[in-house]
């Protein structure tokens, strides 16, 4: 097990870390944490993973519903324009 | 990551001001998608998301001539969808709390270390885990939630949440790395059961 203060450390970069906009000194610290110790190195996957998750369910996603978009249209008394998609 | 799609299209705000029609429909088209796939996913429910998108625009009509560019016509529309949610979802239910800094309930350390990552697509994406996920970002407080939803569902920039919800941006980055540690918790949990389904089918 490793040094539980180290880890805690590591958990409050991780975020940034994963967006790329993490300082690098402490890029680089992190990364030499990660291949040292392999429960960290899960989190940083899980938690990369969870957002890969979350980014493919959205793009999956399909567009405003044609009975919802024409009834937006009508509440806004732009009914001549539905035709135009 | 990239910026939102929807920030490459350009809308005259002049002739939005001047009350053209077929240039708000334009604008109606290009943003309804989004602002409603938020409201559902604030609400749950599509009946809330059809009346937060049609208020959006109702009152995005009633003012644009008010509108003084200071921020992007997205963030704007985000900015009066996010109300007309906030202000539903306080209907709903009335005990929330809904300030949006400064949260900090519950702890967001790893409880247990279980690498899912090596679950197939299919299962990951399955209908029911869908319905999971979704679940899970519905639990979320709402300033957890909706820093969520901007940048990891919608791809929206650090600062443009941060200008949506009128926080700072170090408090979107906060709220952010709270609410991703909390929900890779919960799918853990998740997943950690069907891994263990697995081995024992396999054993």
């Amino acid at each position: 097990m490793h040094d539980k203060f180290v880890c805690d450390e590591l958990l409050k970069h991780i975020s940034e870390y994963v967006d790329g906009t993490l300082r690098e000194d402490l890029c680089v610290q992190l990364e030499e944490h990660i291949h040292s110790c392999h429960n960290c190195e899960i989190v940083l996957n899980t938690l990369k993973k969870t957002i890969d998750l979350y980014q493919g369910t959205s793009d999956m996603e399909r567009s405003l519903p044609d009975d919802v978009r024409s009834r937006l249209f009508a509440r806004l008394d732009l009914d001549d324009f539905i035709e135009k998609s | 990551m990239s910026e939102i799609q929807t920030n490459k299209e350009t809308f005259s705000i002049e002739a939005l001001q001047a009350g053209d029609r077929a240039e708000f429909a334009r604008m109606m088209d290009h943003f309804s998608t989004p602002i409603y796939r938020l409201g559902l996913k604030i609400l749950g429910n599509e009946q809330d998301a059809e009346d937060i998108l049609q208020e959006t625009f109702i009152k995005a009509y009633r003012s644009i001539e008010n509108f003084e560019g200071r921020s992007a016509l997205s963030t704007w529309l985000y900015r009066i969808a996010t109300n007309e949610a906030l202000m539903l979802l306080r209907k709903r239910k009335p005990a929330l709390d809904l300030v949006l800094e400064d949260d900090d309930e519950g702890d967001i350390e790893p409880h247990e270390i279980v690498d899912w990552c090596c679950l197939p697509e299919e299962e990951m994406l399955s209908t029911e885990s869908r319905i999971f996920l979704e679940k899970a970002v519905q639990e979320l407080s709402p300033s957890l939630q909706l820093v969520f939803l901007m940048r990891d569902v919608e791809r929206l920039s650090i600062k443009e949440t941060a200008q949506i919800l009128e926080i700072s941006e170090s408090a979107v980055k906060v709220s952010l790395m709270r609410a991703r540690l909390r929900l890779r918790e919960e799918l853990n949990h998740y997943f950690g059961v069907k891994l263990d389904i697995r081995k024992v089918r396999n054993a």
